[in-house]
């Protein structure tokens, strides 16, 4: 190995451990976030009692769960059940890999250490674990990979309403993953490319998509819900009908492990919209950040990052404790005969709109971002409010009682 | 290939035989080999075989220990056969064994989300029996404790419906606009939840100071919380396709199943036992009964949400027209005199000793008071031999009778649709199943 190769590997293992524990701790904080934020919005007051706010709350729960006895069901594939858990944890954490989190950081070293050899590295090393050349499709193509950890769950538990809820699982992931990839076909469409640090300077020098690609970003905000199966895509689980569904028979930290892997998600669902839509870590309305690359910046552009996060997660945790859930039919009438149909028409302008904004000579900056925010205004009114006909964001026929 | 086998198992029993053996209808499909027998273990194929799944009793969507077998088609529900009895208490026998007073607290625990208008349910029969004629406070007092008791009855059916259809939220809303009438019946009764409120001839207690500052507070906050949960609910898209066209039962369909309250006003049928059998005087309070077009969930949802309305209308108006006076009938036989005169008069004593020791007696005869209960038509029943016993004591529960009526509406529909359809019905199995 050259001395290069060494510390590239060096840097990648210390990513991948400090992306690992920071996703760690932040799925503990998003638990606690969500439980607070939920009491919050039902007038209750949330765990409050394990350390400061009740911040340690998880850390608790986490050693119950580690305490408990661990079932497995007698009519159960053992193999397949124990197998399940970290299927559906492990896609969640993949996909962080490929997303930016911050401006590039300076790191400049040269080191040599006995039996190992030297070590060096120099100039600025991209903030994401891999910096691969298929970006975008690599999160695609890991994501359609959690489905199994769930179908699994639920066939391999031998109880009907957990194979319900594998079943379930896997129509609607199957079918929102294609509403998924269609749905940033805009972003490569503009972008040019599909690695996401392209992805990142293209808004930047532009505008950012969400307002390039308004319909875009909703669709692609709604599929990466459904991905997520969090209300009101939930259905999978239903409490109230399949009795959690996929997960009924497990317990102790296999049961966590799915918890776990739900909040992964909505971590990196919400990281991967800020990437796509709201310019991953550039700060806006300032081209600082996207000079020769310095701490401060990298200091920054995370924390601006963190933040666009953190926006989304909540945005997650605000639908969760307000929608009631969709009936599994609706979901796939919504999916297939909705979202599919209006995306493909969305691309199919969207391209005829960049071939004109082009030939007129305007392919970034203002204008350009402009123009396409007013394609998407009319596009977003024509959607929801002729196409959809009031149903979603009214309410169907809303009646009155007589009396 | 597999062929369609039928799956032996003891799901319902629609009668006895001669032998007095229960008979066993056989789930599925039956094929031409035999009824109820296995012919062959082979695999089922791919799409052949209905499923049968057992929700119940324990379940978060049955709303206490009621034991759906439901029989599916991929999601489609082909079949559904309630079971009941987990809860029976034998409470009509048990009355048979107590004075009317005794009976009191076992109608606490029959309806136990709204207590107070199975107490004067009862009291109502047991003075029809007795022709006696209760004082005005009394009536109004009454009035109030069957419209808070509606009120909480539906403040529980709206958190548990939305919470089977995923919305988590409003039903935490409404539990706490239901703390506040438990805190009420708490202030009056000593109970929060097994209030015992109604004696022969009166009540327990008169309503304490402050209670009715406590009641007109309710009703201002009750209707902003209801305001909350209206712009939540009522015009959100996934709310309304979850419950339109729905379980629909015709205004036909609706009478024959004998449907009362919500669930018979949702299929368009104008009848509600305080407008057209008026008791309490119910005729001189200003309100409206809520009448559905269609008779789906949603209807039904709407009915039960104007109805709370209408009750905070009736609270105001009772509370405005509450007249001084004794709570319980001046007769000495029927109502126990004051503590402080039995324990100083002597005339006063011999009727607390014979109330509490030989019972009030009744004149021989039956008698039927039907009230207006949250769920529907709430009637009690008592046949006197004129002693202080009733013989026979029987109840019209509107939440047995009204789940009758699942089966029908839910088959076709899918196992989502059951779950609403079952929260709409809104029944309590305390009181199902007696």
């Amino acid at each position: 190995m050259t001395p290069e190769l060494k510390g590239f590997v060096l840097l990648s293992l210390i990513k991948i451990v400090v992306v690992f524990s920071v996703m760690m701790v932040g799925v503990m904080m998003v638990i606690w976030m969500e439980r607070r934020v939920s009491a919050w919005k039902q007038d209750r007051l949330g765990p409050n009692r394990v350390g400061p706010q009740g911040l340690l709350q998880s850390v608790a729960d986490g050693i119950k769960n580690f305490a408990k006895e661990d079932v497995i069901p007698e009519q159960a594939n053992k193999l397949l059940f124990v197998v399940a858990p970290a299927l559906s944890f492990i896609p969640a954490m993949l996909t962080f890999a490929v997303i930016p989190v911050a401006a590039p950081l300076p790191v400049d070293f040269d080191f040599t250490v006995p039996i190992l050899g030297q070590f060096v590295h120099s100039g600025p090393m991209p903030m994401m674990i891999a910096d691969l050349p298929i970006g975008m499709l690599f999160i695609v193509a890991v994501g359609s990979l959690s489905v199994y950890g769930i179908v699994l769950a639920g066939w391999s538990s031998a109880n009907k309403y957990s194979l319900l809820g594998g079943l379930r699982a896997s129509a609607q992931m199957v079918s929102y993953e294609v509403a998924l990839g269609f749905s940033f076909v805009g972003v490569l469409m503009l972008a040019g490319n599909v690695t996401l640090p392209e992805i990142v300077a293209h808004q930047q020098d532009s505008v950012w998509f969400v307002f390039a690609l308004t319909l875009g970003f909703i669709l692609f905000f709604v599929s990466n819900l459904a991905e997520t199966n969090r209300l009101p895509f939930d259905l999978p689980e239903t409490e109230s009908e399949l009795v959690t569904g996929f997960h009924t028979e497990y317990s102790s930290m296999k049961f966590a492990m799915f918890f776990m892997a739900e909040y992964t998600h909505i971590i990196t669902g919400s990281a991967l919209v800020a990437t796509l839509f709201l310019g991953g870590w550039d700060i806006p309305f300032t081209s600082w950040d996207s000079g020769d690359p310095t701490v401060l910046k990298s200091l920054l552009t995370l924390a601006f990052f963190a933040m666009k996060t953190l926006f989304f997660i909540y945005v997650f945790i605000w639908i969760r404790w307000t929608l009631p859930r969709f009936r599994f039919d609706q979901l796939m009438q919504l999916g297939w005969k909705f979202m599919l149909p209006v995306l493909l028409a969305y691309i199919l302008i969207l391209g005829a709109t960049v071939l004109v904004l082009d030939s007129i000579g305007w392919s970034s900056g203002l204008p350009y971002g402009a123009a396409l925010f007013v394609m998407n205004a009319v596009l977003v009114y024509i959607v929801f409010f002729i196409l959809d006909n009031n149903r979603l964001l009214l309410g169907r026929t809303h009646r009155k009682v007589g009396t | 290939m597999g062929t369609k086998r039928t799956i032996e198992l003891e799901v319902a029993t629609s009668g006895v035989d001669a032998q007095g053996k229960a008979t066993r209808v056989p789930l599925g499909v039956a094929d031409q080999t035999g009824v109820g027998i296995l012919t062959d273990r082979e695999e089922p194929a791919l799409g052949g075989d209905h499923m049968l799944v057992n929700i119940g009793p324990q379940h978060p969507a049955t709303h206490g220990v009621l034991r759906l077998v439901v029989e599916l088609d991929g999601e489609v529900v082909v079949r559904v056969i309630p079971h009941i009895g987990y809860l029976h208490s034998g409470f009509e026998k048990l009355g048979e064994y107590r004075y009317y007073n005794q009976i009191v607290p076992l109608t606490d625990r029959m309806d136990y989300l709204a207590p107070m208008s199975n107490n004067v349910c009862l009291a109502l029969a047991v003075e029809k029996l007795m022709g006696i004629e209760i004082t005005e406070r009394c009536k109004v007092l009454r009035v109030i404790a069957c419209e808070l008791s509606r009120i909480i009855s539906h403040l529980v059916w709206l958190g548990t419906t939305s919470i089977d259809l995923g919305a988590f939220t409003p039903f935490l809303w409404c539990f706490q606009e239901r703390e506040r009438v438990y805190n009420l019946q708490e202030m009056w009764t000593g109970a929060r939840l097994t209030t015992s409120l109604t004696r022969v001839g009166g009540l327990m207690a008169d309503i304490p100071d402050g209670f009715t500052e406590g009641v007109r507070e309710f009703c201002a906050t009750l209707p902003k919380t209801m305001d909350e949960t209206d712009r939540l609910l009522t015009r959100n898209g996934i709310w309304c396709a979850r419950m339109q066209d729905i379980g629909i039962l015709t205004a036909e369909e609706a009478i024959n199943y004998s449907l009362s309250g919500p669930m018979l006003r949702a299929s368009g049928v104008p009848y509600d036992v305080r407008k057209d059998r008026p008791y309490l005087d119910y005729e001189t309070y200003d309100f409206e009964v809520p009448i559905g077009e269609k008779g789906d969930v949603y209807d039904r949802y709407l009915c039960r949400f104007e109805e709370m309305r209408q009750s905070v209308r009736i609270l105001q108006q009772a509370l405005d027209r509450l007249p001084d006076g004794p709570i319980n009938v001046d007769d000495s036989r029927v109502s126990l005199p004051p503590k402080s005169e039995a324990m100083n008069d002597m005339e006063a004593m011999i009727f607390h000793f014979k109330q509490v020791m030989e019972g009030i007696e009744a004149p021989v005869g039956e008698a039927y008071m039907p009230i207006e209960g949250p769920k529907g038509e709430l009637g009690y029943y008592f046949v006197s031999d004129g002693t202080a016993k009733p013989v026979r004591f029987r109840v019209r529960p509107p939440a047995f009778i009204n789940l009758a009526a699942l089966p029908k509406m839910a088959e076709g529909h899918l196992l989502s649709d059951l779950i609403a359809i079952n929260a709409s019905v809104d029944i309590v199995m305390g009181e199902v199943d007696r």
